[in-house]
């Protein structure tokens, strides 16, 4: 399934000093896959648009932190 | 010319006294990628770049001036009513024995606004990259920022601005694409 947060396993040494963090993510952004935008993409009703920060759904993309999303740590 | 609606571009609440998050905030106000940075290298580049895309900075520095007041509201909020003993806490000693609770255009490690963190070649591709990677940057800078922030409703305001990065990011993106005329010719390089 097509997702805007990746992953990869970094090399973990025994000799690291600190608990290691197994999988490292990065985030890449909507705007990276769209291109030249096409007409006619589906907009969110302008109220909700205004708050969430964009008109058009393809480029949603809300990021929120491992605090609030209870550990997960993706991001996502 | 502009005119001003006084009003923020998106609600700004804060919902926590904690004045470190204002340390955070203020790479955003007068850091190399803030929205400082970000207005003025949009609004000083639109002149010398094709007519096409002139608008696009235009509206987009013009948005970024939005952003720089409401990342100045939240720092306000964040401080105006902490004691120097929760400022020194925060680390915050260093600016307030400078500035007391008065925002200032400097980073998160204390240095001050320079015109170096903005560039304006007169090319149009170079300027036009500068400004997408600028956006990506802040973008960047924004999830680092929410990462380190545990109040939901400040981390609500980031979101928005970090959204409008994205569209910021994929407007720019366009502009390089207009100008490459090259655009419906169904060509495959």
């Amino acid at each position: 399934m097509f997702t805007t947060r990746k992953q990869y396993e970094p090399y973990i040494s025994p000799f690291d000093p600190c608990p290691p963090i197994r999988v490292k993510t990065y985030v890449t952004a909507p705007n990276l896959y769209v291109g030249f935008q096409p007409p006619n993409l589906p907009q969110f009703p302008l109220r909700e648009a205004l708050m969430k920060g964009t008109l058009w759904q393809v480029f949603y993309d809300p990021y929120y932190s491992p605090y609030e999303t209870k550990g997960k740590g993706d991001g996502s | 010319m502009w005119i001003y609606e006084k009003k923020l571009q998106y609600p700004v609440r804060v919902s926590t006294c904690n004045p470190r998050l204002a340390k955070y905030l203020i790479e955003q106000y007068g850091g190399a990628d803030g929205e400082l940075a970000a207005a003025l290298r949009y609004l000083n580049q639109r002149y010398t770049l094709p007519p096409k895309v002139i608008g696009l900075l235009n509206d987009i520095g013009t948005e970024e001036l939005a952003h720089l007041e409401m990342i100045a509201t939240m720092v306000y909020k964040l401080t105006k009513d902490a004691t120097p003993e929760q400022l020194k806490e925060a680390g915050l000693e260093p600016h307030y024995v400078d500035h007391e609770r008065a925002l200032f255009y400097h980073n998160a490690a204390g240095n001050p606004f320079t015109a170096t963190y903005i560039q304006a070649k007169g090319d149009p591709i170079t300027d036009l990259y500068e400004d997408i990677a600028a956006e990506e940057k802040a973008r960047a800078t924004y999830q680092w920022i929410i990462n380190m922030s545990d109040d939901p409703d400040l981390n609500d305001g980031l979101r928005f601005l970090r959204e409008r990065e994205i569209i910021h990011a994929q407007r720019f993106r366009e502009a390089v694409e207009i100008l490459k005329e090259e655009r419906g010719q169904k060509k495959i390089f």
